[in-house]
């Protein structure tokens, strides 16, 4: 139970960043990028796109696998699909009732007209 | 992506919807994802005032969610923290805000739920999300079929 709320958080805090927003769709155009491949994009150095792989590697949204001096690295849905679970239950949960309470402030809406509020 | 976002446009004016979401008697003609009833609301809307709400599903389980006011700016303005009780599905708490605005028609509702603090969603808002990540939710979905 603990671990969903920590992944989602790790999901969730790791998606808010730009810079690793575009790294994954990156990934999304050619899975199984090396690290410099990666960074050409940005203005910004090497290690600073390590720390955003750590972020992403942390959050299980990307994994690096080694071979000689290359590090490739490619996308892992899992997590993205359980964050996206997370939003889906609450638009499913919340879409309902807010049908209701449309219903119901616009019934209150007429009662106080009526009484010339 | 990272909060659920819903707008509703309402034939009541802001107050009368405000008090709707905020009041016990309110609470309890609507909150639920189905027809089930309210079995229990209660609500102290005022910042740091709690409100509990127990409902029961048309699966006939029961389910009961609470938390405090943050934030109270009547009538357009509502934010609250939510937990689950016991807390299997959901554990932790995630934020809810309820932003109304007044239109020639009454008003509109925008409700967010998001799991993150107020810097993050901040952020993220800020960070122009939408490309990007719909593709990657494209990209996700075409994986989980395969």
């Amino acid at each position: 139970m603990v671990n969903y709320k920590g992944r989602l958080d790790r999901t969730f805090g790791a998606l808010v960043d730009p810079t690793r927003r575009a790294i994954l769709a990156q990934l999304e155009r050619k899975d199984g990028a090396s690290i410099s491949e990666l960074a050409a994009p940005f203005a910004i150095k090497l290690p600073a796109v390590m720390k955003h792989l750590n972020v992403l590697d942390d959050a299980g949204l990307v994994t690096r696998s080694k071979s000689g001096r290359t590090v490739t690295v490619r996308l892992r849905p899992q997590p993205m699909r359980e964050a996206m679970e997370w939003l889906r239950r609450y638009e499913h949960f919340w879409s309902g009732s807010l049908d209701r309470l449309a219903t119901y402030a616009e019934s209150k809406e007429t009662e106080a007209r009526r009484r010339g509020r | 992506m990272t909060s659920v976002t819903l707008v509703r446009r309402i034939k009541a004016r802001p107050q009368v919807v405000f008090d709707a979401v905020t009041t016990a008697e309110g609470i309890a003609h609507w909150w639920g994802p189905d027809a089930g009833p309210v079995l229990l609301a209660e609500s102290d809307p005022r910042v740091g005032g709690r409100y509990r709400v127990r409902f029961r599903k048309l699966d006939s389980t029961e389910h009961e969610s609470s938390g405090e006011f943050l934030e109270i700016m009547r009538p357009e303005r509502i934010v609250m923290s939510w937990r689950w009780k016991g807390g299997q599905e959901d554990p932790g708490e995630s934020r809810i805000e309820i932003m109304l605005r007044a239109v020639p028609e009454g008003t509109e509702l925008t409700f967010t739920h998001s799991l993150l603090r107020d810097e993050e969603t901040r952020r993220s808002h800020e960070g122009g999300w939408a490309g990007a990540l719909d593709k990657l939710e494209a990209h996700f979905a075409r994986g989980a079929s395969a």
